[in-house]
Order: structure tokens, then C-alpha cells, then sequence
């Protein structure tokens, strides 16, 4: 049950990080790359079953939480969120070069206009 | 099975890794003193060589060789695996970084004064190492994302407006590549329980079919994208080009040709039964691929764009070994693979030459080099006729067994791609060939500096091109484990 919920939850992150990716302002693809983190953390957590509570440290009765999935998760939160920050000073340095905060403006590296033909000759 | 103290030698498939990221850790102490990072950077690189080259020797004599860390048996604890495939592609990964080392010494371009740039050269290789060497899948994630924030450092490196743009566009694209690929992962833990790849290996015949196949296809669009295959490619010739050339090369040589690694040891290796569902998409992608990066290349002016779609036709040639089941083609396409990280670095180097010399990006503002550099005529032709597979330069190997493996097999589509591929790569390397150094021209030239790591990697395609017995026994090697694993699963300490 808890299980169906998580991964549906996690289905809605995914939805939601994707659609804002599709758009072409910097800042809410960088939000849409937050979001397809999160929800695929909760996913890693979900097919690491949810079946208890229990810290896997000492013995029990019952059976112990499956702890693999969280270190899997804070080493990928981790990391995610370094490549965030880095790619957020990279976006304010493109506002700063180009003043412009949408990927249809960022043309440079593939100029819409073909400065020169190619050569006939040769 | 008891706990064992691991053996010295096992230590080897550490070292690499580990003395990247001490060099990596210990540059930034030297604080802003170039010239002795370039020096200590140096001195580290041949030592990675050197210990690549010892465990090169020592898969290639006694097998796979693992160690897992903290001695945690495995599946539990993570393991480094050394072999054949892997060494191979940590070895040329370790030859691209000294040559681009040596091409940044003497060079003109500006950022080798800067401190910085030597630190993330060594991460990059590491990650790239590490990839290449480790045993686990997750742990084959964290490398990826080690070499994607190495690698947008140095896109960014040079800092003006173009290599901005350039640095977002490759994070962005990249990061979701890595964050499918970790989706893959995750999801694949969740269907067998385990991401020691000896114990996937094992355990992904057994698993429900289509579940698998759905996972694998996940990981296959990951993969793709980080190589650049045809409908994901788009990313790389849009950036590859802005930062300074001995930067391109860098990138060109190793991130993308690592991706493909990764992809022929999951496809190949650890989910044969998802291989044989999604072999007919992995056999048009690398159709499109092989065909689609050349024909691109030919209608494009910028030099070093149109580097980038011929590195994006060789992905197609690589994925061959994916889309054709037969153990002389995998190998065809692994000493490919290998062989193009050194051809593709070689030729952003030479590129990086030219515009020096021309002082022009586009092919349209170059011309009558060959008087003032004709060393640089001599490099960029033997390039281009060994990325296009004539002997005796290195590239001639792959494909002759690439060819031998097709015809073998009677697939006539892919030999044709193949043929097809090395034709277009000629022509396209004549035509800039007649165009840079030819084509009459009024304005003086410019004398280009810093040859020594083209002239290093150049230097060493002939030698291997003239001597492939290394490069063909380990890709040989390598195809025979890849396709039957019982020898990589015995050495990480599981019974298969």
C-alpha cells in the first residue's frame, strides 16, 4: 500500500521535473532537473521495498529496513546537488554574458545564421 | 568462504584511481604554481600509465583480477574488476590525458598558465578509471557523475561567453543522462537485488523478462545519450567545439568512447537475455549513427564541429559490437573504440593547430598552410586515414576484424555501414585536407607551437598501427570474457 503510494508520488515528481525541462527558461529547467532527482531517489526507495521501520543494526524479531537504498540515495543527493549548484552559477554567468535567461537566445555555440557559405571550390 | 587478506597485487586495480585523486587532491596545495602542477600532473599521469600498463600485463596473463573493498565479500561489499575490456579502455584514457598534458606545455593556448585546469584533468581520469575498472554498477554511476563535474569544469574552464553557454548546455543534457542511468540502476537493484555486476551477471537470466528488458532499454537511453548516438547526439557537436582545443580533446578522446564501454559491458555482459530484445534497436541506432555523424560532418564549415560529427559516426561503428551477437565483431568494435579515443584526441590537438596557424575556426578562412606547417599536413592525413581504417595506421585493425565478424555472419547491412562510413570519413578528410593546407591563399600564415602531444599520439598510432598485437589480443580478450563471464564471476569470488 505505502509502497503503491510512494512510487505514484515519485511518478509525479518525474511528471513534473520533465515538463518543466521541456521548457526553454534556464531557471525552470534547472528546477525541472531538482525535481527528476527527488523523484527518482523516491523510486530508488521504493524498489528497496518499504517493508519496516526497523534499524538493521541489532537482531530483532522483526524483519530490519533494507539500509542499501539510503546510502544509495544520500550518495546520489549529494552528488545532485553539487551538479545543481554548479549548473545554477553557470546559468547567472549566461544571464551576465548574454542577458538572456532562455535557451532560444543561447545561440552562440550553434549560430542561427550561417556566416559563411561552404566553399564551392575544392 | 573466509576472509582472506587481499593479495598485494590486487592493489593494482586501485592504483590508477586512487593516485588520480591524490594528484587531484594534492595540485590544488601548490597554489597557483603552474608551472610545477604541470610538473607534479605529469609525474602522477606516468604513474597511472605505468600501473595501467602492469595490469594490462597481468589480466592479459592470469585473467580477471578484483578487489573488493574493506574485504566485505561480495555481492556486499563494492569491487574493482580488472580485465581485458576495462584495462584497455583505462590505458587509453590514461595515453589521452599525457598527450593532452604534453599539448598543453609549449602550446599557445592561454589556460595551461592557469592552476586549476591540471586538478580537473586528473578527475576526469579518474572518473574515466574508475568507470573503466569498477565491478559494481552503482559505483559505475558515481564515476560517470565524477567525470560530467570534471568535465563541465573544464568546458567552462577558458570562462568567455561561448564556453558559458556550452558548459550549461553539455551539464544540463549530461545530468539527466546520469540521473536516467541512476534511475536504471535503482530500478534494476529493485528487480534482482544486487548491483555487484558478477552477481547481475548471474542473476539476470533467471529475472522476468519483461521487467528486464524495460530496465535495460532505461539504461540503454542513458548510455546513449552520454555517448552521443544518432537521436541523442545532438549535444555533443554543439559543444565540443568552444573550449580550447587541447580541452576538446580531452573530451572527445574520453568521456563518450567511456559511455560505450559502459554500454557494451551491461548490454554484452550482465543482460544477454534484454541483448537479444533490444538488439534490433541498437542495430539501427548504429546504422544511423555511423551513417548520420559523417554525413553531417561533410556539410559542416567549423573544423572542429566537424570533428565532432566524425567522433559521433565512430559511436556508430562501436555500437556495432552491440547490434551484431558474434564474439569477432565485439572485439572488432571494442579495439575500435580504443584505437578512435586516440585518433579523435589526436585530431582536436591537430585541429587546434590549425586554427592557431590560420588564425580562423571556420574551414572558409583557412588555406596555403601546407608551406609554413607542413608537419601539420603530414599529422592531420595520417589522422584521418587511420580514423577511416587504412593500414598501416591503427585503425585499420578494428575494422578488419569488424569486417572479418560481418561477413562471417553474412550481415550485409552493417558491412555495408561500415564500408560506407570509412568512405564518407575519406572524403571528408580530403576535402579539409585540400581546403586547410591547398587552397591558395594571400594573407601570410602563422607558425603553429606546441606539437608535442599531437606528434606523441599521432606517433604512437603508427606504432601501434605497425605492431596491433597488443591492441588485438586484448580486444580478443576482451570479446571472449564479455560473451562468456564465468572467468570474471569466478575472480570476484562468486560460484557461478
Amino acid at each position: 500500500m505505502t509502497e503503491t503510494v510512494v512510487a505514484i508520488v515519485a511518478g509525479l515528481f518525474l511528471a513534473a521535473g520533465f515538463y518543466l525541462l521541456l521548457s526553454r527558461a534556464l531557471l525552470r529547467m534547472l528546477i525541472g532537473v531538482v525535481l527528476i532527482g527527488n523523484g527518482i531517489n523516491l523510486m530508488i526507495l521504493v524498489a528497496g521495498r518499504l517493508r519496516s521501520t526497523v534499524p538493521p543494526i541489532l537482531p530483532t524479531a522483526a524483519p530490519p529496513a533494507n539500509p542499501l537504498p539510503q546510502a544509495l540515495i544520500l550518495t546520489a543527493i549529494v552528488i545532485g546537488f553539487a551538479l545543481f549548484v554548479a549548473l545554477a552559477v553557470l546559468a547567472t554567468r549566461a544571464w551576465g554574458a548574454f542577458k538572456a535567461d532562455t535557451s532560444d537566445d543561447l545561440r552562440s555555440t550553434e549560430p542561427r545564421v550561417i556566416v559563411a557559405r561552404p566553399p564551392l571550390e575544392y | 568462504m573466509a576472509a582472506q587478506p587481499i593479495p598485494l597485487v590486487a592493489w593494482l586495480d586501485v592504483l590508477p584511481v586512487l593516485l588520480c585523486i591524490a594528484g587531484a587532491a594534492l595540485l590544488p596545495l601548490l597554489n597557483r604554481r603552474s608551472a610545477l602542477q604541470a610538473i607534479v600532473c605529469g609525474v602522477i599521469l606516468v604513474a597511472v600509465l605505468a600501473s595501467d600498463v602492469a595490469l594490462l600485463a597481468h589480466v592479459l596473463a592470469d585473467g580477471p583480477l578484483a578487489m573488493t573493498m574493506g574485504n566485505w565479500l561480495p555481492p556486499f561489499g563494492i569491487s574493482f574488476v580488472a580485465d581485458a575490456v576495462g584495462t584497455g579502455f583505462a590505458l587509453a584514457s590514461a595515453m589521452v590525458a599525457f598527450a593532452v598534458l604534453v599539448a598543453l606545455q609549449g602550446g599557445a593556448e592561454a589556460v595551461a598558465k592557469r592552476a586549476g585546469i591540471y586538478p580537473l584533468l586528473l578527475l576526469l581520469l579518474a572518473g574515466a578509471s574508475g568507470a573503466a575498472l569498477t565491478g559494481d554498477l552503482f559505483n559505475l554511476y558515481v564515476w560517470f557523475e565524477v567525470m560530467l563535474a570534471a568535465a563541465i569544469g573544464l568546458v567552462a574552464f577558458a570562462g568567455g561567453p561561448l564556453q558559458i553557454e556550452a558548459a550549461f548546455k553539455y551539464g544540463i543534457i549530461n545530468l539527466v543522462a546520469t540521473t536516467l542511468l541512476l534511475a536504471a540502476i535503482g530500478l534494476l537493484y529493485g528487480l534482482l537485488g544486487t548491483l555487484n555486476m558478477a552477481d547481475i551477471a548471474m542473476a539476470s537470466g533467471k529475472a522476468d523478462g519483461a521487467a528486464l528488458t524495460a530496465v535495460a532499454a532505461l539504461l540503454v537511453l542513458a548510455l546513449s545519450i552520454k555517448a552521443a548516438a544518432f537521436p541523442v547526439n545532438a549535444w555533443l557537436p554543439a559543444t565540443y567545439h568552444a573550449p580550447p582545443a587541447a580541452i576538446s580533446a580531452l573530451l572527445g578522446g574520453i568521456p563518450t568512447k567511456i559511455a560505450v564501454y559502459a554500454l557494451i559491458r551491461v548490454v554484452v555482459m550482465l543482460l544477454p537475455t534484454a541483448r537479444e530484445t533490444l538488439g534490433p534497436v541498437i542495430y539501427g541506432v548504429a546504422i544511423l549513427t555511423a551513417l548520420v555523424g559523417p554525413l553531417m560532418a561533410l556539410g559542416e564549415t567549423r573544423l572542429r564541429r566537424a570533428i565532432g560529427f566524425l567522433l559521433v559516426g565512430g559511436i556508430g561503428i562501436a555500437l556495432i559490437g552491440i547490434a551484431q551477437n558474434h564474439d569477432l565483431v565485439l572485439s572488432g568494435a571494442i579495439s575500435y573504440a580504443i584505437s578512435s579515443m586516440l585518433v579523435i584526441a589526436g585530431l582536436y590537438l591537430v585541429a587546434g593547430l590549425i586554427e592557431q596557424a590560420a588564425g580562423a575556426v571556420d574551414i572558409g578562412g583557412m588555406g596555403g598552410l601546407y608551406a609554413a606547417n607542413t608537419p601539420l599536413s603530414l599529422l592531420f592525413g595520417a589522422l584521418v586515414l587511420s580514423l577511416a581504417g587504412i593500414p598501416p595506421f591503427l585503425g585499420f585493425w578494428p575494422k578488419l576484424l569488424l569486417l572479418q565478424g560481418l561477413i562471417e555472419q553474412a550481415d550485409w547491412p552493417l558491412t555495408f555501414t561500415v564500408l560506407v562510413n570509412s568512405l564518407l570519413t575519406i572524403v571528408i578528410g580530403a576535402r579539409l585536407w585540400s581546403r586547410i593546407f591547398w587552397r591558395p591563399r594571400a594573407e601570410p600564415v602563422a607558425q603553429a607551437r606546441g606539437y608535442g602531444g599531437a606528434v606523441l599520439l599521432t606517433g604512437t598510432i603508427v606504432l601501434l598501427g605497425l605492431a596491433p598485437g597488443i591492441l588485438l589480443q586484448t580486444s580478443l580478450a576482451a570479446g571472449r570474457l564479455l560473451l562468456a563471464p564465468a572467468g570474471y564471476i569466478a575472480a570476484v569470488g562468486l560460484a557461478p
